[in-house]
């Protein structure tokens, strides 16, 4: 029997892509769709996914959990497992197309819940520890079910196929966000299992990746003391668990965080005029050396309202920015953007380390 | 000549066609091993005092001479070995506990020669790092647990005190008094040269050298010899010696023939007594008392320089550094039973610990499976013998690595391995004024930057084969490794794959 993603590490190389509309303004799935079709050869038909932020507006105070299910069985025990811990407002498989293309899917459901009050105040733990820990036992302890997307009003949708496919099984055309992620994988070897396809998510935020970290075992193990469970033993997972611990574990921003895990050179540091922004970028080298990322990476960090872009920090992975009006576009390569929109304008290519932010205009979701 | 008598160990070997008698050896070797004999207009060797430190071969101008180690033994037994039968006949001569130097001699496993470190291929570009930045800079210390923000939502950046490397090696405790004035001036240089810290060992620190304290760790261990007030003060952060790799479990014995000028002032005891330092400190016989060392080290200071807890890797190291993680340590040293010293009984030096890379491996697993292993940094020695050692050492979990044994090769030393004798012909492990000026700082110095610009050359070349271009990204990187010939238990407790998965 093949071994599959979680029992092996499995490098791969990547296509990724994003889209933002920084008036919220609401767009299709369709347009990052066709956007991953040009970039059909940086994948290799073992990987597709995409997340889409603002699709649930209906329940958007609602954790949207999506499920991968083996068997009925598995459902049902999960399903009794859920109801312990969160009330369900909806559940539903989630619609797909049929097509050549896709095929061996497994049962994949998707639960709108809410945490049982009486549960959080139990455990003494805020409401997304509680979700995360929740997912965390899931994906760990219940062999055949997987959750692979929970935040609210967001959701990811992936699967074995090339990405293109992926977005037209999963009918993303009929949904609506007012940011998209996407993800085509080129993995070294075939693991054949829909939960190691990307983005990777945790609560709200999802990443989507192109690299292979040299440094996966060192931020593995030290994330591990946090309470976080690396079960698919890839980047993406792990760099989910990085951004998870220092945003809202640590309450580091966006900014500072990727000034650990992309952290300035420590001769770039010492170049350092600002005094205060020194002392920040040296505290928090010293403070966090085991979360420092090396080996080439591009990622985009989707969450609530906004995105993030980065590099590592000596770029050896590409990934160009463009805008146009009110949106901004992200991708391993400017043909993906140019088919987003072909008008689009100011395309440059982020400097290794440095974080491009964008976030949706106050209000607007 | 008795029962006892066997054939010297070595024998010298001078070629009577080059020798010019020009008497350098006779002069060089503090054993009195070589004379000029008049009747024979010839030089000749006393063979049994011969410890084959190399010291005549090495100035021979003429290349005269060679110690070999003599065939004369006793016949072949592969359970008593000519070894064991010269301690047996030695024993029943003296009745003493028997004497070594230096680290454990005998074959048992060494696991940095059983793990192979990785490289990228096609997936993951490597890093040149002659091209391209590549940091070997470490911080030691404990780190803090949660992020502060001040009312106006600036991140608060104030740290525990910490130590800064240039790279991940430190020249571990060597005191004076084992070693000569002039190797110390050589450490104390060349880890202010190098960006790193030497260790004062037991034994104080010389009034010459306080201008290096801010690359100087000054040790406290059972015996206190030389620690006083300004001592705690003058370096940059204090060891608390509870044991050493190459005799866990018993003190130091510095003899009373050591104990003179200096020696004696800086360790604050008269001349010529003989220097005990106790097995345990007398003030902790608990892991509680050795908080209340901690913190009295701290108060001491105001606060202002990293404790480093110094311990010997023994059968129960996971749980004893689970402990000092919570006495108020900042940093661990962790000794292997390989590690080196200047006097050790033999049994005790070839018995008694455990092999630091197992040590260090369940060290750093207990340490995170508690999640505390950023309470505190782990600095390893115990025979770290070169860069591919203290690469190995890092991905097993180390934030740095302690060497003395190569350091003091850089110096001089042939390890001949009889420092406890006080004869050093290489100027390092004495205190005899005609031999310690055979060791020119300004040259050990030299030659111990040189050794550690090397090892760092390679560690940097090491990591951009890994593509990995900063030390942190290797620390606990243990997919980095794979073992050779390691059964699945040794493999378990590495934690790493073995060669092939």
């Amino acid at each position: 029997m093949p071994i599959k993603e979680g029992q092996i590490r499995i490098p791969s190389g990547c296509a990724i892509a994003a889209v933002i509309s920084k008036e919220g303004k609401r767009m299709t799935g369709e347009s990052i769709t066709n956007a991953m079709k040009v970039m059909h050869d940086r994948s290799n038909g073992l990987g597709g996914g995409f997340a889409g932020y603002g699709i649930y507006p209906e329940y958007k105070d609602f954790y949207a959990l999506h499920l991968f299910f083996d068997s009925r069985d598995t459902r049902k025990t999960c399903e009794a497992y859920l109801k312990e811990h969160f009330e369900i407002v909806h559940s539903e498989i989630i619609p797909t197309r049929k097509i050549p293309e896709i095929t061996d899917e497994p049962k994949i459901w998707r639960y709108f819940v809410a945490p049982f009050r009486s549960a959080l105040a139990d455990m003494q733990l805020d409401e997304k520890e509680f979700v995360a820990r929740a997912v965390m036992k899931i994906n760990a302890g219940m062999p055949g079910a997987y959750v692979f997307s929970s935040g609210k009003n967001m959701g990811t949708f992936k699967a074995v196929g090339y990405p293109e496919d992926v977005g037209c099984f999963y009918r993303l055309d009929e949904y609506e966000g007012y940011s998209w992620t996407a993800h085509g994988r080129y993995p070294t070897n075939t693991p054949g299992w829909w939960g190691g396809a990307h983005p990777f998510t945790l609560l709200d935020y999802s990443i989507v990746h192109n690299g292979e970290i040299s440094s996966y075992d060192a931020n593995r193990r030290f994330i591990e003391m946090f309470g976080y469970k690396c079960t698919l033993q890839t980047d993406t997972e792990v760099i989910t668990y990085i951004l998870d611990y220092l945003t809202r574990v640590q309450g580091l921003t966006l900014e500072e965080s990727a000034n650990v895990i992309a952290a300035p050179f420590w001769s770039t540091i010492e170049r350092e005029s600002d005094r205060s922004k020194k002392e920040r970028l040296t505290f928090l080298r010293t403070v966090f050396p085991s979360l420092l990322i090396t080996g080439p990476f591009s990622v985009v960090l989707g969450f609530t309202g906004g995105l993030m872009a980065l590099n590592d920090r000596l770029k050896l992975r590409s990934m160009v920015v463009g805008e146009k009006d009110d949106k901004v576009f992200i991708s391993s390569e400017e043909a993906a953007i140019r088919e987003m929109e072909p008008e689009a304008e100011n395309i440059w290519a982020p400097a290794g380390g440095e974080p491009v932010i964008v976030r949706v205009r106050e209000g607007a979701v | 000549m008795g029962v006892e008598f066997l054939y010297p160990e070595y024998e010298v070997i001078r070629s009577t066609d080059r020798c010019i008698a020009c008497r350098v050896c006779e002069r060089q070797c503090a054993n009195e091993v070589h004379s000029y004999s008049a009747e024979r207009g010839a030089m000749i060797s006393d063979e049994s005092k011969c410890v084959n430190c190399q010291r005549c071969v090495s100035l021979c101008p003429t290349r005269a001479l060679k110690i070999v180690r003599s065939d004369c033994v006793l016949k072949a037994n592969a359970n008593w070995s000519n070894d064991t039968i010269r301690e047996i006949y030695k024993q029943a001569n003296s009745g003493g506990v028997l004497l070594s130097s230096m680290g454990n001699p005998k074959s048992m496993p060494v696991y940095w020669d059983r793990i192979l470190i990785n490289a990228s291929q096609v997936t993951n570009p490597p890093i040149d790092p002659l091209r391209e930045p590549m940091e070997t800079r470490v911080f030691l210390g404990k780190k803090p647990d949660r992020m502060t923000r001040s009312p106006d939502g600036r991140l608060v950046c104030d740290l525990p005190p910490q130590l800064e490397l240039s790279m991940p090696v430190m020249f571990s405790a060597m005191s004076y008094g084992s070693i000569s004035y002039n190797a110390h001036a050589s450490l104390a240089r060349a880890a202010t040269e190098l960006g790193t810290y030497y260790n004062t060992g037991e034994g104080g620190l010389h009034e010459d050298f306080y201008k290096y304290g801010a690359h100087t760790v000054v040790q406290v261990a059972s015996g206190r010899f030389g620690v006083h007030e300004d001592y705690l003060e003058a370096g940059a952060a204090i060891e608390i010696k509870m044991g050493q790799g190459a005799k866990p479990g018993i003190g130091g014995h510095l003899p009373g023939t050591k104990i003179v000028g200096d020696v004696s002032r800086t360790r604050m005891i008269p001349e010529g007594s003989d220097a005990i330092s106790p097995a345990p400190h007398h003030d902790i016989y608990s892991i509680e008392d050795l908080r209340q060392l901690v913190y009295s080290l701290k108060e001491a200071t105001e606060y202002k320089k990293p404790i480093i807890v110094k311990v010997a890797a023994v059968h129960n190291i996971a749980a004893i550094a689970s402990g000092i993680a919570r006495s108020g340590a900042d940093i661990i040293a962790i000794d292997g039973f390989r590690g080196g010293t200047g006097a050790a009984p033999t049994r005790i030096r070839d018995n008694v610990g455990i092999p630091i890379e197992l040590a260090l491996a369940s060290v750093d697993r207990r340490l995170r499976d508690e999640g505390i292993r950023n309470n505190v940094s782990l600095v390893v020695g115990g025979s770290v013998r070169s860069s591919a050692d203290v690469v190995k050492a890092v991905a097993l979990g180390a934030d740095a690595c302690y060497v003395a044994t190569a350091a003091v090769l850089a110096l001089g030393c042939h390890l001949c391995r009889t420092c406890q004798t006080g004869k050093c012909n290489w100027g390092i492990a004495t205190q005899r004024p005609d031999l310690v000026k055979r060791l020119n700082p300004d040259i050990g110095s030299e030659r111990l930057v040189n050794l550690m610009t090397a090892w760092r050359r390679e560690i940097m070349e090491l990591m951009g084969g890994m593509g990995i271009n900063s030390i942190e990204a290797l620390r606990g990187n243990r997919l980095m490794l794979r073992g050779v010939g390691l059964n699945e238990k040794e493999l378990e407790i590495l934690g790493i794959s073995h060669a092939g998965e």
